[in-house]
């Protein structure tokens, strides 16, 4: 047990050493949120005046849960990109020599995606609140909403590290992204479930993030919906990936 | 033929060859956008019900982002291509040779470009298929691929600019969410009068992404608009006369170095 916190403590610590103290890794974390949580909440708030749109705390925070939420599942998928890095770079490799238990290496890389998340989460919910968002949920929905985004982050962490340790190359970053961004942008992003129509209806219908969506607006508008249902995706997402996180590993190690 | 229109098609082509070698460089550019319209027009599909929208179809409306943002991933891909011939030593060899400079600029922008016209055409063809017609027809066609040309070669001679400048792979890609900002922070999904909030409607006033975005928009749900497309012919030949007013400086810097 002390060998795993040990490794992970220091796979963490490089992780987070790298993220802030590199521009190059800092800026676009925080940068492409915002520029979803400006471009959406500012440029699209006149959606909120189609017949039908009846969020009671504005346009902001409609899209404030989802900026959060993706911003919570990328910071997992920028993760994954630094171990597929690492892979190329040859650090992995010396790593997996010299890590006395090697679970410690996903439980460093899980927890350094959090920091970076909470990060982040930081920074938008600082802009968000400075745009006027009106929150009407109380402290127990807000902190469920920011519960299921860490629950998220840390299913996307999963998820982009089984890709990272199967295929070890940067090369593999649209592997790791296009799934997480086709779930997030399948759901309701701009208008609730109800005003969707057509195809996307269909297909945001059986999205499970779409569940998670509405319970997160449901949490910061005050009037809680799918609360037990978004919790229970999130924990059976993160039960699947940790699986295929622990299986990629174990490829990654059987390649040598 | 002249020996420098022989030299820059000699590069240009090696600029195609090399993209079209690299799946992802191909792939990803004409995927992408496409998967953002489809994600958008499907979203976005209600607001066409708010009063003075100007189209009920918001795939049309939306067309006009894939044209931009397809000549942006374009110019990224290029352009750390290039900034790799920089770094590699290429452009070292090549200043050796009786190529001139801009000879070198133009054989880079021109294929470029061809890959633009490329995924201009691909674009059409997928927006005709998913019933999208163009309100200005059969000739509106031909103006929005050479919107797209000028829209590409506004965006290469910046990012040319940068390569040259920095001849950093890193730093090209680092334009990539720079380009964005422009993109998410112009009337891409609402049309400009439309836009609520006061200052997002006069940053994407002021941001020329804006009436690029416009002029194609034009085309497809309006028809012949000689002030939309003005503004759009003129936002995106100011970029490339300022792109490739920049990317010559340091293209001379860059050979003198050496």
């Amino acid at each position: 047990m002390n060998d795993t916190v040990a490794v992970a403590r220091g796979v963490s610590w490089r992780v987070l050493h790298t993220f802030f103290t590199n521009p190059a890794f800092l800026l676009p974390s925080l940068a492409f949120p915002l520029f979803f949580f400006t471009a959406f909440a500012g440029g699209l708030s006149r959606v909120s005046q189609i017949p039908g749109f009846d969020f009671p705390t504005g346009y902001t925070a409609f899209q404030f849960v989802f900026v959060l939420l993706q911003s919570a599942a990328f910071a997992g998928v920028f993760t994954g990109f630094g171990i597929a890095r690492d892979f190329e770079s040859g650090f992995m490799r010396r790593l997996m020599l010299a890590a006395p238990n090697r679970s410690g290496i996903l439980l460093g890389y899980s927890f350094s995606a959090l920091v970076r998340w909470l990060t982040v989460a930081s920074v938008v919910t600082a802009v968000a609140l400075l745009a006027r968002m009106k929150i009407g949920g109380g402290g127990v929905d807000l902190f469920a909403l920011y519960t299921l985004a860490l629950l998220l982050n840390l299913a996307g962490t999963l998820w982009a590290t089984g890709v990272a340790m199967r295929l070890r190359t940067q090369q593999a970053a649209p592997v790791m992204q296009m799934p997480v961004f086709l779930l997030l942008f399948f759901a309701p992003v701009y208008v609730p479930l109800d005003l969707l129509q057509g195809w996307i209806h269909g297909v945001a219908s059986v999205n499970p993030i779409t569940p998670l969506l509405e319970a997160g607006r449901g949490f910061i508008s005050g009037a809680p919906e799918l609360a037990l249902a978004s919790f229970a995706i999130a924990a059976g997402l993160i039960a699947g990936f940790c699986f295929w996180a622990v299986r990629g590993l174990r490829s990654a190690e059987a390649a040598g | 033929m002249s020996p420098s229109l022989v030299q820059a098609a000699t590069l240009g082509r090696r600029a195609i060859v090399r993209t079209a070698r690299q799946p992802a460089n191909v792939i990803f550019p004409l995927i992408f956008p496409m998967l953002l319209l489809a994600v958008n027009a499907g979203g976005l599909r209600s607001a066409t019900r708010l009063p003075g929208f100007p189209t009920d179809s918001f795939l049309a409306f939306a067309l006009a982002v894939p044209f931009v943002q397809g000549a942006l991933l374009a110019t990224i891909n290029a352009n750390v291509e290039f900034a790799r011939d920089i770094q590699t030593g290429f452009l070292n060899r090549l200043a050796l040779t009786p190529v001139r400079g801009i000879v070198l600029l133009v054989g880079q922008l021109g294929g470029l470009i061809t890959i633009a016209v490329v995924q201009g055409v691909f674009y059409l063809v997928v927006a005709l298929a998913f019933g999208v017609r163009l309100a200005s027809g059969v000739g509106g066609a031909v103006m929005l691929l050479l919107l797209e040309v000028a829209i590409a070669l506004g965006f290469a001679a910046l990012g040319s600019w940068a390569a040259l400048r920095t001849g950093s792979t890193e730093a090209v890609q680092g334009l990539f969410p720079v380009f964005f900002v422009f993109l998410f922070l112009s009337s891409m999904n609402m049309p400009r009068n439309l836009i609520q909030t006061d200052w997002f409607r006069w940053v994407a006033t002021i941001n020329p992404v804006s009436y690029l975005i416009e002029a194609v928009r034009s085309l497809v749900i309006e028809g012949w608009n000689g002030e939309a497309l003005g503004l759009g012919f003129a936002a995106a030949g100011g970029l490339s006369l300022f792109g490739f007013a920049l990317a010559t400086h340091a293209l001379w810097r860059r050979l003198e170095r050496t």
